[in-house]
């Protein structure tokens, strides 16, 4: 493949402003398909999750999904849009053995939620609003998978095997209008923005909203135009950018790459693009004209959805803080500073510090667990920190070092045997007998010990040098298998050394 | 005592219920009847090797003192339309040649669950599209009162069995007419429900939103009776209705007394009732008949028009093929049928889907994919498919005026009598027009019924009288069905069905 020429990305903004536009497609989390009654659920064997429905089967016919209708609509509320008071689905046709049907059913010009917006807060404390074109309901195709060639692509192969558990489970779709005045914000604001769809879509609970796993995927388009016009230029759409970080990346390579192409005077082809995440480049994927024909026509085997007013409210009442609202009161009622807080932020880590302090734990212990030692073991282990502990049991630990029951190295052992799923914070303690010995009798014993085998030590210590303390410190806490408090150790041993 | 293939349904039930015949009996009398006559006929694309066996478990059941249902052990065919799990299920095309479903229609469970016994698959044009059944790709079904005509289609296997005694009872569906014009050329009864009574779940589509699955039989009350079983509400159809629906067979029972023509209001279509021609001269003057004889038995008779229905077959043939062309785009040998590799080149699955599809659609299927296609393309939607929606809101329009004025609508059920086998099948145009009575009904989704008529005095065959009522009153159709049945039968002094050929001893 050939090298892209990229222009300098500062350069690029100089001369160009950027236009963007971003489809995301959130998976719900249903536990039925969109269509049918099949189990919305993955890691089960290829195409088990299936019936006559969804396996396009001569016969078989769509049942809408009250559960996916009502994600949708709490969906639509969220991000501040109409609820259509009757919508109709539409077959959206084409021929791909991924689609059961050869049509996918969707909607077409009458989607379920439109007009709405999204404030984004960047990190130069820089506020954007997106505004939202709509926000419609369709159906997941099955998946390919190409055996035999080189690539795991297409090209090659020996054949493809298509598992549809995948196929009709429900997507909702987010369009926006274009974004124009983001310009050297622009990579941040499309990861700001599919970050803050994350982060609704997830405070809802309507998706698992696990980017990694596909659940948020993101289509970027971008277009160039120089300074001055007002003409959109041509757009490229970067398909399945599926990480916040590789959004921002693929948003700026594109910028650089379309502008290196206009400043040698060559043209931008209307076209989707690969996104290659482990050289976070872009690559030419299939021309893509505005006239593609997909002879959408209304489903006929679908009434109409029609929300009532009254649900539509209903669901209104149900809605969580907003999360950009909720970061701001987060913030300030943990009196965290700006930093601590986007560390926390940053790590996906707010419910669970949240929920850490709720169960008891100070704001800056909880803080101190999660995006310390819980982010170090699950990084190592290539895991997310929430999936290590539950936040009560953090809380439980944070408790026990408070009461002095545990060091913080004690803790740390403790934090081990949990995540290893030998129980509570205190059973651990229990099981693995990690308590404070706080006991002054064993800790006088062991001194008397460590003195007793070091004279010259004592000497010092009794010679008025009492950081010499230090090296029988050591001693007594290896005694004590570390399960010592070394402060307390210290006062005794400077006790018995007669200071 | 008549042959049991001679009884009608409820008759038969009857001696089912009272023990003086068994289901096997039944069954086999039935089974035998094709063996003889169906090499002929061609009803059947499949005769199921269970059929004894399920009526043989019937049978133990009822001897076991089990309450069972009004037609438990009556036989019943089914239109290839239908997914059957233990029979292939075609549509009548060679891109499904031998698929086996793995699951029932509904229409199919509640058969089962009402104890009839499945006695076969019945042919059909391929995907229900055709008039006369021509377009099997297995070879056409044959009329029984005149071997050399057609049975009408797309049902032409049903109405055949039905006609030809090969089964007292057949599901049939009708997107255009598919069930009542083929009753009508038979000289057997037909019923279109109201769109969304009986449920599509297991009905390989044709078009989604004018399909219908109803019953076929030798008497009104027959049709009622099968009526009764398959139609209710069905979640697995989003289009399905939740109406309590009357009994039929009630509604039919109480038509037969005949007073239900008294201060009936009946409405004859102005441009259903061959005005304007195009209608054959033994069809009309029966038809006229019938409207004297209801106004001689105290029915009301009013002329009513319906302006819009010269719009009609042009928006039928532009609806259908649109949602044919949707419907039929799963066909792509990648899951179930056929599949054909191209004949050079790669495989690739592109060239797999159009090899396989080149192959197993017929000439008429391939025409109305192409006409769907262009009609829903981009730049063309509103002219085509977003006009024929237009015209359907004003036959619905026209169809509620014109119930305004009469209770029940009437018209001749087909143009003409059976046509010969060959004689259109290379006119499309002209078999497109034999569905002219019937499609209104289809896209107003009202419910029609066709009846016999008699037979015309120039051939000798079967005309049907065609009966509308409004949506959601399937009922008033079976009772004013079944009064007309009784007042036509009793000024012939039999049943049509008796005069028919007697194709046993034809058969050597």
């Amino acid at each position: 493949m050939a090298k892209d020429k990229l222009l300098d990305f500062d350069k690029a903004i100089e001369l160009y402003e950027p236009v963007l536009g971003f489809e995301v497609h959130v998976e719900l989390n249903t536990k039925t398909k969109m269509f049918c009654g099949c189990a919305n659920a993955f890691g089960q064997g290829a195409n088990t999750n299936t019936c006559p429905t969804c396996l396009g089967l001569p016969g078989g016919l769509p049942q809408v999904n009250e559960k996916a209708i009502e994600s949708s609509i709490r969906l639509g509320l969220a991000l501040g849009c109409e609820i259509a008071e009757n919508c109709r689905f539409a077959r959206k046709q084409y021929f791909y053995p991924d689609l059961a049907k050869n049509f996918q059913t969707s909607q077409y010009d009458e989607p379920i939620a439109f007009d709405g917006e999204l404030t984004l807060e960047l990190a130069s404390g820089r506020e954007i609003t997106v505004q939202i074109e709509r926000a419609h309901m369709e159906e997941d195709a099955g998946k390919l998978t190409h055996v035999g060639g080189a690539t795991g692509r297409i090209q090659g192969a020996e054949y493809s095997l298509v598992d549809f558990n995948r196929g009709g489970v429900p997507l909702v779709e987010i369009v926006t209008k274009i974004i124009e005045g983001a310009e050297a914000d622009a990579p941040e604001v499309g990861r700001a923005y599919v970050g803050a769809i994350r982060d609704i879509v997830r405070a809802l609970g309507v998706s698992n909203a696990r980017m990694e796993e596909g659940n948020i995927r993101c289509d970027a388009n971008v277009s160039l135009r120089p300074r001055g016009s007002t003409v959109l230029g041509t757009r490229t759409e970067t398909k399945n950018v599926n990480s916040l970080r590789s959004v921002e990346r693929a948003v700026r390579y594109e910028i650089q790459r379309q502008a290196a192409i206009l400043e040698a005077g060559g043209t931008i082809t209307q076209e989707t693009r690969h996104w290659h995440e482990d050289t976070g480049t872009t690559s030419a994927g299939r021309p893509k004209s505005d006239a593609d024909d997909y002879r959408y026509f209304p489903e006929p085997d679908l009434v109409p959805v029609a929300p009532s007013r009254e649900w539509v409210e209903e669901l209104r009442a149900t809605l969580p803080e907003p999360p950009m609202a909720r970061r701001k009161r987060l913030r300030e009622a943990w009196g965290f500073t700006a930093l601590e807080f986007q560390d926390v932020v940053n790590g996906e880590l707010l419910d669970a510090v949240e929920a850490t302090v709720a169960a008891g734990a100070s704001p800056a212990d909880a803080r101190k667990w999660w995006t310390g030692e819980l982010t170090r073991i699950a990084n190592a282990r290539g895991v997310a920190a929430d999936t290590l502990v539950t936040p009560q049991q953090v809380a439980e630990l944070s408790g026990l070092i408070a009461s002095g029951e545990l060091t913080d190295r004690l803790a740390r052992q403790v934090l081990e045997g949990v995540i290893a799923g030998e129980g509570s914070p205190a059973e651990v303690v229990e099981k693995r007998g990690l308590k404070v010995v706080s006991d002054d009798g064993a800790l006088i014993a062991a001194i008397d010990e460590a003195l007793a085998a070091q004279p010259d030590v004592l000497a010092k210590i009794q010679d008025g040098k009492v950081q010499a303390a230090g090296a029988v410190i050591g001693a007594v806490m290896k005694a004590m298998k570390g399960q010592a408090d070394a402060a307390r150790v210290r006062e005794l041993i400077l006790e018995r050394a007669g200071q | 005592m008549p042959e049991l293939i001679h009884l009608s349904a409820a008759e038969l039930a009857a001696k089912l219920a009272s023990g003086e015949v068994t289901s096997v009996e039944a069954t086999q009398a039935h089974l035998d009847r094709i063996a003889a006559v169906d090499g002929d006929v061609h009803a059947f694309l499949h005769v199921s090797d269970t059929a004894l066996d399920t009526a043989a478990a019937i049978d133990a059941r009822r001897a076991a003192g089990e309450e069972l249902g009004p037609l438990a052990g009556v036989p019943v065919a089914i239109k290839d339309v239908l997914a059957t799990k233990d029979m292939p299920s075609t549509s009548g095309s060679k891109i499904l040649e031998g698929w086996l479903p793995p699951y029932d229609a509904t229409v199919v469970a509640r058969l089962r669950a009402a104890d009839l016994v499945p006695l076969g698959k019945t042919n059909m044009d391929e995907f229900a599209m055709g008039s006369s059944t021509e377009h099997s790709a297995f070879g056409p079904s044959h009329n029984p009162w005149d071997l050399t005509r057609t049975p009408g289609g797309s049902g032409g296997g049903s109405a055949a069995a039905v006609s030809a005694f090969e089964a007292p009872l057949a599901l049939g569906s009708d997107t255009g007419g598919s069930i009542r014009q083929p009753a009508a050329v038979t000289g057997s009864v037909g019923v279109k429900p109201t769109y969304g009574g009986v449920s599509r779940y297991g009905a390989i589509a044709l078009a989604s939103s004018l399909d219908q699955v109803g019953p076929v039989s030798r008497t009104v009350l027959d049709a009622g009776l099968l009526h009764d079983v398959i139609s209710g509400h069905d979640p697995l159809d989003s289009t399905s209705l939740t109406d309590e629906w009357p009994s039929m067979a009630d509604a039919a029972r109480r038509g037969g007394t005949g007073e239900a023509l008294t201060g009936l209001r009946v409405g004859v279509v102005r441009e259903l009732s061959g005005e304007n021609g195009g209608f054959q001269a033994g069809v009309k003057q029966r038809f006229d008949e019938t409207v004297a004889a209801l106004t001689a038995a105290g029915a009301e008779v009013v002329e009513v028009e319906a302006p819009s229905f010269e719009y009609a077959v042009a928006a039928y043939y532009l609806i259908l093929p649109a949602e044919a062309s949707s419907n039929l785009a799963r066909m792509d040998s990648v899951r179930f049928g056929l599949r054909v590799r191209p004949d050079s080149g790669p495989a690739t699955v592109e060239r797999v889907m159009s090899a396989t599809r080149d192959a197993g659609f017929g000439a008429e299927v391939k025409r109305r994919i192409i006409l769907g296609t262009y009609a829903l393309s981009a730049g063309y939607y509103d002219a085509y498919y977003g006009s024929a929606q237009k015209v359907r809101t004003l036959i619905q329009q026209d169809f509620a005026q014109a119930f305004d004025k009469a209770d029940v609508l009437i018209s001749p059920a087909a143009p003409t009598t059976a046509f010969e086998l060959g004689s259109l099948v290379d006119d499309p145009l002209a078999m497109y027009l034999n569905d002219v009575t019937t499609i209104p009904a289809n896209l107003a989704g009202i419910p029609g019924m066709s009846i016999p008529m008699g037979l015309a005095p120039e051939d000798g065959l079967p005309t049907g009288l065609q009966l509308l009522a409004p949506a959601h009153a399937d009922a008033r159709l079976y009772e004013v069905g079944a009064a007309i049945e009784t007042m036509l039968t009793d000024a012939w002094g039999h049943d049509l069905l008796s005069q028919a050929p007697l194709l046993k001893e034809a058969v050597k």
